[in-house]
């Protein structure tokens, strides 16, 4: 499905990808080893995904692939095949998601940063998992560092939009 | 009601115009109510828009747009700001809209956000500016009406006159407003009247945030500009050597490769100027992917820097330090804390005999308390946008001092601080950190080298191991009882590596409660570089000496809160010594809140073990009752019963997540927060090995509790997170019946905590 071709700076491959991103069929020519993060980032200016880590210890950079939660930043490019991949921006075309939409009642977040991340896994949770009990939620959002501390308020707007 | 003067230091600290196309704007210096020495001299004349800060906009259709100043890092300013001024103005908070005011680089305000300080020294401006305003449209409604002033009145944005039943929106009053003269002195509303303030309001960036809008220093970016890394020295105490950039200039996307010095040797380094490594080995290139890569295969020698002396200039104050050389690792940090720990130290406090009563006790208890190297550890790594041209510098990034760097960015590239343009971002998290922005000069020195647009990201190993680091502290603390059991003699002992926590809370309890009181001191000397971090020295002294007070009730068979009140007590009745800092009240008035709400001392669940403490500091007080129960070795935490004292609270939603997010952050860095280093080398650099708190460790409940009064509000990023320590340890000891005396705690604990 990709071409192999020269660019003009280096002197290795890059390839090109038609990746399904947010509905939409977006064409990248990157190193296929570029984790998805950065193809996102830099390639395709969905900053929405943010970088905290890079070794998939943090949540940060959590994604869907074919509506799974995954971690971008350990997710190369060529993988990707034709699976969807949905970003925060992709979500819901209005904000209106139930999860985020209980984020916001509930007023989770401060500095923000880490919540992409957190709306993602929750997101992916209460897909496969609708009803989900304290320890369910506990394993599903323990990838997902917050150095701000909202745990407490993620836990409850999980809760709240288990029940939309 | 409390009136307000508009003037300081005999010029008018607003200034009213008229916006072009109609309508009203009132600029304003939000800290002109703060103490003359915090403010920077302008050179603008008196009188001119000198120091304005913040905006207040009314359009002709009654739009109210609200500039809120202060960088923000998730303490909620920009929604609480704001909340302030529309109070004031008496309009409806849904009319109005809030953006993030300019860094405007010619007119120095205040604009640094850090020591809880916003909101307290913001209050009085906000409210004053918010006040003018609604007395000059009142004013021109007067006059266009033909009706004294006195008689109208207004109500969410519209003027009424009673008995004329004459009625308008602001917007229709504000160009005739815009024409009048400032009001000299205005009424502010009384506390107890408050509609928008002490109500909750969501954060104005809500949607922003859980759609992923690029709102933060590592999302902003020009077209056309590359990306930039670089690479720093292992090691605390080694410097660059050489580097050899031959095998990776021709790495994909890579376009040059190189070193910068961040300040120029003899440097006179300013406040917050901190910087560890001044030798810098540069790649830049087209993407980050690429540039990660290209970092990977650099090939640097880093050799060791001597002992050092580097000049410091702290407003005013000049010192020369010296900064040894060596690689440093924790062990022999420990040694060397405990040894000197034992030699004399500088004395800072001494009320009454206390060698005398040691000397005489007949029960002395002594226990030493210490705590490692902490790194921030924001989420969002280091970064910095920079485009620099003969002409300007232009920078866009998240810093907690963006005029503390802007003078030393136009220092350091020779350029007038009126062509440096810093636009502020969302910081993903700041605590302390962002005070030191060395990374923004280095972003502006790789912009002017590439000539072209930059974007400098640390990865997360960078931002780990380029640390200003929480210091390593210790404290050890001896209590002197007599024969009867009484409480006859306190010393705290403060070091540090390298410096002690203590020297700004001399005043602070339980001095002033204690007849023969000493607190003294030490410090050693450490390449490591250190900083702020979300009240440093408070919350190690809170977590050690809330602990030892907890062993002391104990010693003399007291429960923990009533030992605490009764100290308290003697402290209000017959204080002991001069400048004790704290208010005997608020300070007992918290920690009765959190004794009520927790139900304390009304007998515990079942395999519950309850902890409590109490502190103040940044002008704050707050109490913690922490609930534990133990599985598997580990504690879970099962509900935390927080009471606070800031002052009338702004926006309750938002303080109560301040407080949330702090007991969890205290609990997190008690049981885990531990840096490392061997041969100056962080044993930590991912979060793989530095371990945070993670969703299951979170405490399952935090109540949150307010002391309701009508003081001027104080600020919340700190206060609440220091005694939690303390209220997580006393628990700890309750269900294992150990004290723990070091932290991280967590290793101590069963097996099943990773270190
Ligand atoms: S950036 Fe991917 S998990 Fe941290
Ligand atoms: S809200 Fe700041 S890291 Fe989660």
């Amino acid at each position: 499905m990709h071409s192999l071709k020269k660019n003009e700076l280096n002197t290795i491959a890059v390839a090109t990808f038609n990746l399904k991103i947010n509905g939409k069929i977006s064409r990248v020519d990157v190193d296929p080893a570029t984790p998805m993060l950065w193809v996102l980032r830099d390639h395709l200016n969905l900053a929405g995904t943010k970088y905290g880590c890079g070794i998939a210890q943090c949540g940060a950079c959590t994604v869907h692939l074919g509506g799974t939660a995954v971690r971008s930043c350990q997710l190369p490019v060529s993988a990707v095949g034709k699976e969807a991949i949905t970003t925060i921006e992709g979500l819901s075309a209005k904000g209106d998601h139930p999860v985020q939409k209980a984020w916001l009642e509930h007023d989770v977040a401060q500095c923000g940063y880490c919540q992409a991340g957190q709306i993602m896994s929750a997101a992916s949770l209460l897909k496969s998992n609708p009803k989900p009990s304290d320890e369910d939620i506990d394993n599903a959002m323990s990838g997902n560092i917050c150095r701000c501390g909202t745990y407490t308020r993620i836990k409850a707007a999980i809760k709240t939009a288990s029940k939309r | 009601m409390e009136t307000a003067n508009t003037n300081y230091n005999r010029r008018s600290f607003l200034k009213v115009s008229a916006l072009a196309g109609g309508g009203m704007l009132i600029g304003f210096n939000l800290f002109s109510s703060a103490k003359a020495a915090n403010l920077v001299p302008t050179a603008t004349p008196p009188g001119e828009a000198a120091g304005l800060t913040s905006f207040i906009k009314i359009s002709p259709e009654g739009k109210i747009t609200i500039l809120a100043p202060n960088p923000e890092f998730g303490q909620n300013v920009k929604t609480a700001m704001p909340m302030i001024v529309a109070e004031e103005l008496d309009v409806d908070w849904q009319q109005v809209i809030v953006e993030q005011a300019p860094f405007n680089t010619k007119l120095y305000g205040r604009q640094f956000t850090g020591g809880s300080q916003g909101i307290r020294q913001g209050w009085k401006s906000l409210r004053t500016a918010g006040a003018s305003a609604r007395q000059m449209l009142i004013e021109a409604a007067a006059q266009a009406w033909q009706v004294p002033a006195a008689e109208i009145t207004t109500e969410a944005g519209v003027l009424h006159h009673k008995a004329s039943g004459k009625s308008a929106g602001y917007g229709a009053m504000a160009s005739a407003a815009a024409a009048l003269p400032v009001p000299k002195d205005v009424k502010l509303k009384a506390v107890n009247t408050f509609k928008i303030l002490s109500t909750s309001h969501k954060n104005v960036e809500g949607t922003n945030i859980v759609t992923g809008k690029p709102l933060f220093g590592l999302d902003y970016r020009q077209p056309g500009m590359l990306i930039a890394m670089m690479v720093h020295p292992p090691a605390f105490g080694q410097k660059l050597k050489s580097f050899d950039a031959t095998p990776i200039r021709k790495m994909p996307g890579i376009q040059d490769v190189f070193s910068i010095q961040v300040y120029p040797d003899e440097y006179e380094r300013q406040i917050f100027d901190d910087r560890t490594f001044n030798e810098l080995v540069v790649i830049v290139g087209r993407s980050t992917w690429e540039v990660m890569q290209a970092k990977k295969k650099l090939r640097v020698n880093w050799e060791s820097m001597a002992d050092r002396v580097e000049k410091e200039n702290a407003f005013g104050q000049k010192r020369e330090v010296t900064i040894p050389g060596g690689l440093e690792s924790t062990d022999a940090h420990y040694a060397k804390m405990k040894e000197r720990d034992a030699q004399p130290a500088k004395q800072l406090r001494r009320d009454g005999d206390p060698e005398g009563a040691f000397k005489s006790a007949a029960k002395v208890i002594e226990r030493t308390y210490t705590a490692p190297f902490l790194a921030h550890n924001n989420m969002e790594p280091l970064n910095c946008f920079a485009h620099v041209t003969p002409e300007k510098a232009f920078l866009a990034a998240g810093t907690q001092a963006p005029d503390f760097i802007e003078r030393t960015i136009a220092a350091r590239l020779g350029m007038p601080i009126d062509k440096i343009d810093i636009q502020l971002t969302r910081m993903g998290g700041g605590f302390g950190r962002k005070a030191y922005c060395h990374y923004m000069v280095e972003a502006a020195l790789i912009s002017q080298k590439m000539k072209a647009p930059v974007k400098l990201i640390y990865t997360r190993e960078d931002d780990m191991t380029y640390g200003i680091y929480r210091p390593m502290y210790s404290l050890t603390f001896r209590a002197a009882f007599d024969a009867a059991n009484n409480l006859t003699g306190f010393h705290v002992r403060g070091g540090g590596i390298p410096e002690s926590p203590l020297g700004r809370s001399e005043g602070n309890f339980p001095a002033g409660a204690i007849d023969n009181y000493l607190a003294d001191e030490w410090a050693l000397p450490s390449n490591i570089t250190i900083g702020a971090f979300r009240a440093p020295r408070s919350n190690f002294i809170a977590g050690a000496q809330q602990a030892f007070l907890d062993e002391v009730a104990e010693a003399m068979g007291k429960d923990p809160i009533d030992f605490r009140l009764e100290l308290l007590e003697r402290a209000k009745k017959n204080p002991v010594g001069k400048n004790n800092t704290y208010e005997v009240d608020r300070y007992a008035g918290v920690l009765k809140l959190v004794r009520d709400k927790s139900g304390w001392g009304q007998g515990n669940q079942p395999g519950v073990h309850r902890g409590v403490a109490v502190y103040f500091c940044h002008n704050s007080y707050a109490a913690h009752v922490v609930d534990l129960s133990m599985k598997d070795g580990q504690p879970v935490v099962e509900r935390v019963t927080s009471a606070v004292d800031c002052g009338v609270v702004i926006n309750p939603i938002a303080a109560s997540n301040m407080i949330e997010g702090a007991v969890v952050d205290g609990i997190g860095n008690a049981l885990f927060g531990n840096l490392t280093v061997k041969d100056g080398k962080p044993d930590q650099s991912n979060f793989d090995k530095y371990r945070m708190i993670r969703h299951n460790e979170a405490p399952k409940k935090i109540d949150v509790h307010f002391v309701q009064n009508e003081i001027d509000p104080t600020g919340l990023g700190e206060p609440p997170f220091p005694p939690v320590i303390a209220a997580l340890a006393n628990a700890l000891y309750k269900a294992t019946g150990k004290r723990l005396y070091t932290q991280p705690f967590g290793p101590q604990l069963g097996k099943s905590i990773q270190g």
